[in-house]
């Protein structure tokens, strides 16, 4: 079980940082999403951004509309009798269809050799799996998901690539993430996601946040093709 | 859209030239940047001059090369950097507001003193929001002209709203608030929760250098060359970054991160810049000097209060 210690310490003149936790753990993010949820609540009109990841939680305020000090206070008392939210059994994770084949996952064998598995474990590993959105950040709509099976937690590639596909799915450490748009990147790739992680026109624009539970489902390339995904190759990493 | 008018074409587009209104709020904590005026001093002068209240579009003109043919009447103001702007081939008065009539060329040619100018228009320029901004954020593909975070270019329309009264020119900023962008600026910094992390002689030259102004500077962030800076902390795991956050990664080279810096990061903070030192860091060329100048809550809240309440 983690332990909530928190601390609030200066981060700008507009900003306070609340220190949750000091390790990463699935168990942090409820405690998170609880504290954004009475930011919002309790500051109003005086709250600019939040930004939870991970252990902590970024807090900034219109300082015309608050004073430093009396935001400070604010996230003292918030934090006195802060409560995690609690896992809503009636609503599943988010699901990701994902096709997991070499042409759009030119790193799925790269992690077999190195784990000494078939493409076919790297794939039942990394979707066994439920995952939490530890943070949200790189790039609009990429979120840091965790906490991958140490058996295909490879590392960064040396040489990031100059372009990424969007929705490609990619491991790096024991991270996982599918890149929402076209972007350099430096994870390992490993199939390709037909869902929509951002949407400009969509309410809310992400389809993740920081705290949701997710789960990558093998879809063949049909399914994927069906669901609207794009299977245009991969340039190479070098 | 009857109400929008076309104000100017672009016919030479030169390195950087984006839309900024005061930036992109509420969606950082979906990894989205805040953009923004890289100069917010400047920028809420332009627009002020004209009329504009805070927030309104304005053109953030870097470096130059901006060659902009006017096609409608129009009320005007650069402020900001000098960066040799003429109106019709004679000097553009900076700091004031005045009229350009259809046919009328306004250049901005290269840096004089400074780095970035803004151009208001009354009533702003017409570009429709994305997620609240039409801040313009090509990284990201998000705001400008398009809304898909394209720069300017060469061809493009700048179009503004037909304003019903006569807009008032002659406006002037006074003297004491046009930097001289040449002169070694001290910014302000707020000491950070890391800063006991650093070795009591980095903390020293922190503060008693000049650094200078890498080349690798741009709207993400401004990397300082000095001696090198030593934290006994390594990698953090990665947390939210304010505006003007001084992260110092394992190098010891501090970098001042501004408006389109990536959300989250991990390395280890002196503290943040206050806004309006990340306003005058912006103005700032590669190999020019500057200082940091530690500064308490208090008067750094104070100072900007002030700013704001003075354009809000």
């Amino acid at each position: 079980m983690t332990s909530m210690l928190p601390r609030i310490e200066s981060a700008g003149l507009d900003g306070w940082m609340v220190r949750l936790f000091d390790t990463i753990d699935e168990a942090n993010m409820p405690w998170l999403t609880a504290l954004v949820r009475r930011c919002e609540a309790s500051f109003g009109d005086a709250l600019v951004d939040l930004v939870p990841s991970y252990t902590t939680l970024l807090v900034v305020f219109d300082p015309l509309a608050m004073a430093p000090d009396d935001a400070r206070r604010r996230l003292t008392a918030l934090l006195a009798d802060l409560q995690p939210d609690e896992q809503r059994e009636d609503v599943g994770p988010r699901e990701l269809p994902t096709w997991y084949d070499p042409s759009v996952g030119p790193e799925l064998e790269r992690l077999a050799e190195r784990g000494e598995m078939t493409v076919e474990d790297v794939i039942k590993r990394h979707s066994q799996i439920e995952y939490r959105v530890f943070a949200l950040g790189f790039a609009p709509g990429f979120a840091f998901m965790g906490r991958v099976d140490e058996h295909i937690a490879g590392p960064r590639l040396e040489t990031p690539r100059r372009r990424v596909p969007k929705g490609s799915v990619a491991i790096a450490e024991r991270q996982t993430s599918a890149y929402p748009l076209v972007s350099p990147g430096g994870w390992n790739l490993i199939g390709r996601t037909s869902a929509v992680l951002f949407d400009r026109h969509r309410e809310g624009f992400s389809l993740l946040a920081v705290g949701d539970r997710v789960r990558f489902v093998p879809v063949s390339r049909a399914e994927f093709e069906r669901l609207g995904g794009d299977t245009q190759g991969v340039e190479a990493s070098q | 859209m009857s109400d929008v008018q076309s104000l100017f074409e672009v016919r030479r587009a030169g390195p950087l030239a984006l839309l900024q209104d005061a930036g992109r709020f509420g969606v950082r904590r979906l990894g989205v940047t805040q953009g923004g005026p890289a100069d917010p001093h400047a920028w809420a002068w332009a627009n002020r001059l004209v009329g504009n209240a805070w927030g309104t579009t304005a053109l953030e003109v870097t470096l130059g090369g901006l060659e902009l043919e006017c096609t409608g009447e129009a009320c005007i103001a650069v402020c900001g950097a000098d960066l040799g702007a003429t109106l019709d081939g004679e000097t553009l008065p900076l700091w004031k507001s005045q009229r350009v009539r259809p046919g009328q060329r306004v250049v901005f040619a290269q840096p004089v003193n400074g780095l970035r100018a803004y151009l208001a228009v009354v009533r702003g320029f017409a570009a429709e929001p994305v997620l609240g901004s039409t801040a313009c954020v090509p990284r990201e593909g998000l705001g400008g002209l398009d809304g898909l975070g394209r720069k300017l270019e060469e061809g493009d329309t700048l179009s503004g709203r037909r304003s019903g009264a006569t807009p008032q020119t002659g406006q002037q900023a006074p003297e004491d608030v046009r930097p001289d962008y040449a002169a070694m600026p001290r910014l302000a910094l707020l000491p950070g929760a890391q800063i006991a992390e650093f070795e009591g002689r980095s903390l020293y030259q922190a503060f008693n250098t000049i650094w200078r102004v890498d080349d690798r500077a741009d709207r993400m962030g401004v990397r300082l060359r000095g001696p090198q800076l030593r934290c006994r902390l390594g990698g953090m795991i990665s947390e939210g970054i304010g505006l003007g956050a001084v992260q110092v990664p394992p190098d010891g080279q501090p970098i001042a991160l501004l408006n389109d810096r990536q959300t989250i990061g991990g390395y280890p903070r002196l503290g943040a810049l206050t806004p309006l030192a990340c306003g005058r860091l912006a103005q700032c060329l590669p190999g020019q000097e500057v200082s940091l100048v530690a500064t308490s809550r208090a008067r750094a809240h104070d100072e900007y209060r002030r700013f704001l309440a003075s354009f809000r």
